[in-house]
């Protein structure tokens, strides 16, 4: 189906990310959202609030984020697309209903604006350092599906992807987002709302009588249903059998873990979202997200200059880590280089797919602002000797 | 209660299981717990409501009371502790049309859930929660709960309790509610007809039920068993409506006041929204059409 | 004839005694006889005192007895 042109600013327009995340939200078909103000990602909900009552939907201010992670999970349970939007230490807050919305299947949507930690750290500058975070923040096994955009314009895009990710796997969906990208204004432009494609929600089709909520289709994951349509359903945070109902035995909980995990393997390979530059003859491969990719982009143009074959991996879907890929390039370059705005989170992953077969070298950044492009070629250039 | 004049052969059912998910039976709660009485008390109240039950969400947390939800066959929802207020905010907000009740208990809802519950009562939000205050945390092992009065014995006050406990009616009022009870599981019409007047009631509506906890807080503190604890409930409460809600704080073995405290008219939050976009925006305002289609 | 009776599901009984204790007329006591579960389910002491007000059915927490009034 296509987006539902009430919810679409089509035009062009120039934007920062935040802006551009919360117009990719309405675009998707949100229509209930609930925050608490956290910088550098309030104005995403600040412009949800002031855009949604001419466009038809809710935005609450809830009292914490403990209240709005929880909140979007009853109102997608009531039949809405909902998101929040938050910073590092309300990310944190949210983590047991990030798990919650795992194992309930709540199909939702987290922004995450990163900015400096841990706690309080620096709240208007940008770090990437949740990302391990996003994958492994809340206790238990449990898979999400994280999305980083490197520009508004990916704001935008990438926000409508995460939410028709979310519908079809039916799994939270993480925002990755950094301080910078989401205060960093370009053109964002907006396309005519049938020229935008939406995953709808997975109704079911069976009668209340036939359907399990936790019954998994082909694809692994089970279809859905709304509060107030007679299926008098039963949704818990126990671990539970195909029902819904608490059955807390190991079979069960061996059944239902390994399917949340299995149902997103495709995003270890087919399914993963990647920007792949100069590969085909790259010697040393840059490994980067978010707005750091955009400083390695510059670095790895100034390293061509100086003879260097470097190429770029950009992750655009981080989590689940997209390993094959990781795998296939470590057969034939010298060297992964992956310059982060942290101590290291991404780059541990390289190093497990790469698996010895080709260096990993990471260009840590304690965060605060981005690097500096000489600093990630210089790690090119080092890796290519 | 029903008037159905009927010749009920051995085999017939009980009232109350059309509303019961029948294949979870027999429940977990403990002989002479009174989870299960205010369960039938709630039942009768959605019989006599006459509401669309596909229309009625239940939300709980976590505890004994909050495995009401699952053994209840409505759309239920099992949430995480402390925190089946604002998912009942969120499942209200997007398909107003739902009646949400919050079914939790004490611990649940006053210590880690206390901030949820004053903001939903501050906003009038249109949901009802029902306590099932047993003055402990039940399912853990009876610890001591900001309901727990002073003096108590529990898992975790093994000396006694001695911070001053939580008057919960004066709090729900204190934050806004609209309607507020206390009833005890001995007070089962009074329980009943409460909970069918909120079913009615827009706004945030708060009842109050006292039930006893056998295995712990009547155990650890030599009061006998649950029908002891029954026996107590008739003998000290006093029916007073309309008592101020200062003067109905819980002791250990002291007077309970019950009744309806506070019944008032209030904009919900639905109420107040529409009006002030409809103020503010005229006819630029649209109506909140917040539940998704299937393409 | 009593103007009304119980149903005993006596599986479901935890002999908490509510019933017993609450019945307006006293038409409950709990027997000596064992579920399979060990405890005491109530028995009918005085059906003719039954008046079907279904107050068992209110208090029971285990959903384990019920009354209605009989047919006129």
């Amino acid at each position: 189906m296509h987006a539902d042109p009430k919810g679409v600013l089509t035009g062009v327009h120039f934007l920062d990310g935040d802006h551009a995340c919360c117009e990719g939200t309405l675009a998707a078909g949100a229509r209930f959202a609930a925050g608490y103000p956290i910088t550098p990602s309030t104005e995403v909900v600040e412009r949800f609030a002031w855009r949604i009552p001419t466009i038809g939907g809710i935005f609450i201010q809830m009292e914490d984020e403990l209240a709005a992670s929880i909140a979007i999970q009853g109102a997608v349970w009531g039949g809405a697309k909902a998101f929040t939007v938050t910073s590092g230490p309300g990310f944190s807050l949210m983590m047991e209903h990030i798990g919650y919305a795992a194992i309930t299947e709540t199909p939702c949507v987290f922004v995450n604006v990163q900015r400096g930690g841990p706690s309080t750290g620096l709240p208007t500058l940008p770090a990437q350092a949740d990302m391990m975070q996003a994958r492994w923040g809340s206790h238990g096994d449990y898979s999400i599906i994280a999305l980083c955009p490197n520009s508004p314009q990916e704001c935008f895009d990438l926000t409508i992807t995460g939410f028709n990710l979310a519908e079809e796997f039916r799994v939270p969906v993480m925002m990755m987002l950094d301080e910078c990208v989401g205060h960093m204004t370009e053109k964002v432009i907006i396309p005519e709302s049938d020229r935008i494609a939406i995953t709808p929600r997975r109704f079911t089709h069976k009668s209340p009588e036939e359907f399990r909520l936790f019954e998994p289709t082909e694809d692994l994951v089970p279809d859905m249903v709304k509060a107030g349509d007679g299926y008098r359903f039963h949704v818990t945070g126990l671990t539970h059998d195909e029902r819904g109902y608490p059955s807390m035995n190991v079979e069960t909980q061996d059944r239902l873990v390994r399917r949340m995990q299995d149902k997103l393997k495709p995003f270890s390979n087919g399914r993963a979202l990647f920007e792949a530059v100069n590969l085909d003859d790259a010697e040393v491969v840059v490994v980067s997200y978010g707005i750091t990719s955009r400083v390695a982009q510059r670095a790895t143009q100034m390293a061509r200059a100086q003879g260097v074959r470097a190429g770029i991996f950009r992750l655009i879907s981080a989590w689940p880590f997209p390993e094959q890929h990781i795998r296939d390039i470590a057969g034939h370059v010298k060297a992964f280089v992956v310059p982060e705005l942290n101590l290291g989170q991404m780059v541990h992953e390289v190093e497990r797919h790469a698996a010895g077969r080709a260096k990993v070298i990471s260009v840590p950044h304690a965060g605060g602002t981005v690097h500096k492009p000489e600093v990630i070629m210089q790690a090119i250039l080092e890796a290519a000797r | 209660m029903s008037e159905a004049i009927l010749d009920i052969p051995l085999n017939a059912t009980n009232p109350v299981e059309p509303f019961l998910r029948m294949d979870r039976m027999p429940h977990i709660w403990c002989p002479g717990c009174g989870i299960g009485t205010t369960v039938n008390c709630f039942t009768r109240a959605l019989e006599s409501s006459k509401l669309d039950l596909n229309k009625v969400a239940i939300v709980s947390g976590i505890g004994c009371t909050g495995r009401v939800a699952g053994y209840a066959k409505l759309d239920s929802f099992h949430t995480t502790h402390g925190r089946a207020i604002p998912f009942a905010t969120g499942l209200k907000l997007s398909n107003p049309e739902l009646q949400v009740v919050v079914y939790s208990g004490d611990g649940d809802l006053f210590a880690i859930g206390g901030n949820h519950f004053i903001h939903a009562a501050r906003r009038n939000m249109d949901i009802k929660v029902i306590c099932v205050n047993n003055l402990t945390y039940a399912m853990t092992g009876g610890q001591t709960g900001p309901a727990t009065p002073a003096e108590v014995i529990s898992a975790t006050s093994p000396y006694g309790v001695f911070e001053p406990s939580f008057n919960l009616v004066q709090l729900a009022e204190a934050a806004g509610a609209s309607y507020v009870a206390r009833w005890t599981t001995f007070h089962v019409k009074q329980l009943s007809r409460s909970m069918e007047e909120v079913l009615h009631k827009k706004g945030f509506c708060f009842i109050e039920v006292l039930s006893p906890c056998p295995t712990l807080y009547q155990r650890r503190n030599k009061m006998g068993d649950g029908l002891d604890a029954m026996k107590f409930y008739k003998q000290v409460s006093k029916v007073r409506h309309g008592a101020p809600t200062s003067e109905c704080a819980l002791t250990k073995a002291g007077e309970i006041v019950v009744g309806k405290f506070v019944d008032r008219d209030r904009p919900d939050y639905l109420e107040l929204l529409n009006h002030q976009m409809k103020e503010t925006l005229g006819d630029r305002y649209a109506t909140p059409e917040v539940t998704c289609s299937e393409g | 004839m009593a103007k009304g009776q119980v149903a005993i599901t006596v599986e479901r009984c935890k002999g908490c005694g509510f019933c017993v204790e609450f019945c307006p007329t006293h038409v409950l006591a709990l027997s000596s006889a064992f579920n399979s579960k060990g405890y005491h389910p109530p028995h009918v002491v005085a059906g003719e005192k039954c008046s079907g007000c279904d107050l068992c059915g209110m208090y029971c927490p285990d959903f384990a007895i019920f009354g209605a009034r009989n047919a006129r």
